[in-house]
């Protein structure tokens, strides 16, 4: 198969025939309707905008276009024929690709070895096609190197390159700039535009408004499972784009000027740690202080130590006994402390992961309330008083409006966003003294995210001292009451509000901070 | 790079009731592997049929021999099922049941005229605290040296053996016993009262249901079972809760040690009533195949249990009845094991035919 070359300009949407099609298609799981009568036009050529809350049914829709699930009702018409796609294999053979925005490739493995794994050809018959692939499409990556010496931006141009290889006519790319340093960002569109240019359709899944505004050629906004719009995004503003997608104006968190207590309740002292894992980042001299009352950002480029950061944090990375005292929670040593000895401390904290680390994935959201809040009351005598773990976590899903089938709901029939809400609104309701968290809207929508925001500023103004880890500097800049960067390991210094811009910030992303300023003080803002 | 022609993807949406199909799967498929081979040892189909399923419940004694043998199994498969929730394989449940019978029965032997009545619970507190001895030598290394448990447990059964072949020919050996390799026989006080007349059933089959109840209340209703849970199922959620792991090795090694020992002590004070040569028909390795079939469920074991229990008596009449050789018996829990392991990969994974790519290219 080859990709055909349209002569068509992307823009003429109204001409030709469309290359997907979705008339009607529902899909509900056990009571729930994820899709209901959802219909989509996809011209070739196009950058279609794929644009809803969590829960909203994106992720629904691409698995029944990918072919990972089939649709209860509805048809999907390919190039105008019905068809029924009955697996990933057959969406791909018939012309559909997809960029998952969480990486599928073998570490140990090079870059052509990967996708050899996914053709039928050799590595070494590959390499070429991979340079030839990344020349067109500007996607510059070196088929022999390792994929765990790559960046992330290294290991996206491999995925799509993998995806090319099998001459899709439309690529699905979920949540494709997530991964991202804003530097990153132009390349990725400059080569989903030359893809669209020669023909290929793009499913692009953001809840970054601002990318889609400039980059797609249509949007279907979806909101509970329906599609409420089909606009033209580069006519749009951002809030109108919101509106569409919520239904209602977004809330912003209030900003209070901070109050930091003069104490700091959890602190890094010249912290240097070197992890087991070969391809972890180690920690080198890292100081950092967070006082009660205030929100301390660290902003950087994923797999800049941030992981590292958070488990020494949280305790489930526990320092050797001579360190402990490179970790203080109010002024007293605990870096040898586990994690549940700091939670008795007042510590909660939220982890990258979801499944797997945050929550049990098998087990109910009533089960997963006891894992962090057992000591809310929930035990007696050694036994779980299930009554109060249930209202736990009932309380926890009407408050931070998690979609689910209620409490006894296992974690993993959740929408990503939607656990994470549960996670955080668990760990805020522990009312901890200390709260780390990590990526605390990671794929959580626009609505939801600002909730989130806002209930970490209550919480601050109840004295509470937090560190929000994230990558998105939008959201940084948006709650954090200073910042810092984290670049290889290394933490840079303090900014206050004022001081963080986007272009100092992003210098330091890049190690910008590492010339002059070789003495840091954490300063409270 | 070769591949297989079909695709094992997991089940994301599993009905009710679908937990059962694996292990009665495994039944039916023991029942006609029974029949076969009792077959082809020249046993005609229905009277092997009979003398391996229905026999053992065709008669009071039988019956009793039923309960008999499904409590030792029912008591350790509970206690090895709450350590393999939480991932912690205890293969040595046999060598622990040895030295449970072998500290079970200091006692009685040193003290062959006593009549008190605590001599029965004293013997099998020690019992257990030998079980679970045993067991924390595995526990031990597996802490601190990060030495894989199943390995030591299963070797620990071969060291337990050896010990038990030393004892009973030497130190506690019965010196009135014309120097058959056995202990003296135990005074009455030392010996569990038998329940029914007429059959061996004692009162140990108490001690197994009510420990089936303690399982239960463990597993689904204490913080501790749940905290074992969660380092089995996740264990980063449970690094991230602060759920010691070094904690859950520990318990569930004890808890296996503990029910291990103490039916050690039960053999030796009931059926066998001194301490032999041999304590155990494998009851401690049968468990392991009890606690899987039943799905490491507290109820699930129960039957599960009474199955188990049911083969091993069937397999001791079809070999006084028929002559068929005991070792039938094992291959038969081997089958067992096997068919539920092969029936939970199709409950747990849907296998389907790899579509051939060439196929789909002609219509795309």
């Amino acid at each position: 198969m080859t990709v055909k070359f349209s002569a068509l300009g992307a823009i003429d949407q109204g001409v030709g025939a469309p290359l997907l099609e979705l008339a009607g298609v529902t899909k509900a799981f056990s009571g729930v309707v994820a899709n209901d009568a959802v219909s989509l036009r996809v011209m070739p050529g196009e950058i279609h905008a794929i644009l809803g809350e969590n829960g909203a049914g994106k992720s629904t829709l691409m698995k029944l276009i990918y072919g990972v699930m089939a649709p209860d009702a509805g048809e999907i018409r390919w190039h105008g024929k019905p068809v029924e796609i009955a697996s990933p294999a057959h969406a791909r053979n018939l012309g559909v690709g997809m960029v998952f925005q969480h990486f599928s490739l073998l570490e140990s493995l090079t870059v052509a070895e990967n996708i050899s794994l996914s053709t039928p050809h050799k590595a070494r018959d590959l390499q070429r096609r991979i340079g030839e692939i990344g020349e067109r499409f500007g996607l510059p990556v070196d088929p022999r190197a390792l994929v765990h010496s790559l960046s992330v931006g290294q290991r996206q141009r491999a995925e799509i390159i993998r995806c090319l290889l099998q001459g899709p006519r439309l690529i699905i790319m979920d949540e494709p700039t997530s991964v991202l340093p804003p530097t990153g960002i132009p390349a990725l569109f400059e080569t989903i535009r030359k893809l669209a240019a020669q023909g290929c359709a793009i499913l692009f899944i953001s809840h970054k408004l601002e990318e889609i505004r400039v980059l797609c050629h249509k949007a279907t906004v979806m909101r509970a499972g329906r599609v409420v719009a089909t606009v033209d995004p580069t006519k749009e503003t951002n809030e109108t784009l919101a509106k569409l997608m919520i239904g209602r104006d977004i809330p912003r968190a209030p900003r209070t000027p901070p109050r930091p207590a003069e104490m700091a309740a959890m602190q890094l002292d010249s912290l240097s740690y070197r992890p087991d894992d070969p391809f972890g980042t180690a920690l080198a001299g890292v100081d950092l202080s967070i006082h009660p009352g205030e929100i301390v950002g660290i902003a950087g480029v994923s797999g800049n130590g941030q992981r590292e950061l958070a488990a020494v944090l949280s305790g489930e990375t526990v320092l050797p006994s001579a360190e402990r005292q490179r970790l203080a929670i109010d002024g007293r040593p605990c870096g040898n402390l586990g994690p549940g000895a700091r939670r008795r401390l007042g510590l909660a904290f939220v982890p990258e992961e979801r499944n797997g680390r945050g929550a049990v994935p098998e087990m109910s959201l009533t089960k997963n309330s006891l894992l962090t809040a057992h000591g809310d009351g929930m035990v007696s005598r050694g036994m779980i008083a299930f009554g109060r773990a249930r209202a736990f976590a009932e309380r926890c899903i009407a408050e931070m409006d998690v979609r689910c089938g209620g409490p006894s709901a296992p974690a993993h029939s959740l929408s990503g966003g939607n656990l994470q809400k549960f996670i955080v609104g668990r760990e805020i309701r522990l009312k901890p003294r200390i709260l780390v968290v990590s990526q605390p809207t990671w794929g959580v929508d626009v609505g939801a995210a600002a909730a989130i925001r806002r209930q970490l500023v209550e919480l601050r103004d109840g004295g509470a001292a937090i560190l929000v880890i994230s990558d998105e500097l939008e959201e940084l800049f948006e709650i954090a009451d200073r910042i810092q960067v984290l670049f290889r390991g290394q933490l840079s210094p303090s900014l206050s509000r004022q001081e963080a811009s986007t272009s100092l910030v992003g210098s330091y992303m890049t190690g910008g901070f590492l010339g002059g300023a070789t003495r840091r003080e954490a300063v409270p803002a | 790079m070769t591949r297989l022609p079909f695709i094992i993807e997991t089940r994301t949406h599993r009905r009710p009731g679908f937990a059962l199909i694996a292990p009665l799967v495994a039944i039916v498929v023991t029942v006609v592997a029974g029949l076969i081979i009792m077959t082809a040892l020249g046993v005609p189909p229905l009277r092997a049929l009979y003398f391996l399923y229905a026999a053992p419940l065709s008669s009071l004694y039988n019956f009793g021999e039923v309960l008999l043998k499904m409590t030792p199994l029912l008591l350790i498969a509970q206690a090895l099922a709450i350590g393999f929730r939480a991932k912690v394989w205890n293969i040595g449940a046999e060598g622990q049941l040895i030295l449970g019978a072998i500290g079970g029965s200091l006692l009685p032997i040193w003290f062959n005229d006593s009549q008190s009545t605590l001599m029965l619970p004293v013997m099998a507190l020690i019992g257990m605290v030998f079980g679970m001895g045993w067991a924390s030598i595995a526990a031990w290394l597996r802490t601190r040296f990060n030495a894989n448990e199943i390995l030591v447990t299963l070797m620990l059964n071969s060291i337990a053996l050896q010990l038990l072949y030393y004892l009973v020919s030497g130190p506690l050996r019965d010196p009135a016993g014309f120097n058959f390799p056995q202990s003296a026989l135990f005074p009455d006080a030392a010996m569990l009262p038998v329940l029914i007349e007429g059959t061996r059933v004692n009162a140990s089959l108490f001690v197994g249901l009510a420990a089936t109840v303690l399982a239960w209340f463990f597993v689904e209703r204490s913080m501790m079972g749940y905290r074992l849970e969660v380092g089995g199922t996740a264990p980063s959620a449970a690094r991230y809760a602060g759920f010691s792991e070094a904690q859950a090795v520990w318990l569930s090694l004890l808890i296996g040690g503990a029910a291990a020992g103490l039916v050690g002590v039960f053999e030796v004070a009931g059926p066998l009533g001194q301490l032999q040569r041999v304590v155990s028909p494998g009851y401690g390795f049968a468990a392991i195949i009890v606690a899987f079939l039943g799905g490491l469920n507290a109820v699930g074991i129960l039957f599960a249990a009474f199955f188990m229990a049911i083969i091993f008596v069937g397999g001791d009449i079809a070999q006084t009845a028929a002559g068929v050789p005991y070792q039938v018996n094992t291959v038969l829990q081997g089958v067992l094991l096997v068919s539920y392991i092969a029936a939970r990969l199709f409950v747990d994974y849907r296998v389907r035919r790899r579509v051939p790519p060439r196929a789909v290219e002609a219509h795309a």
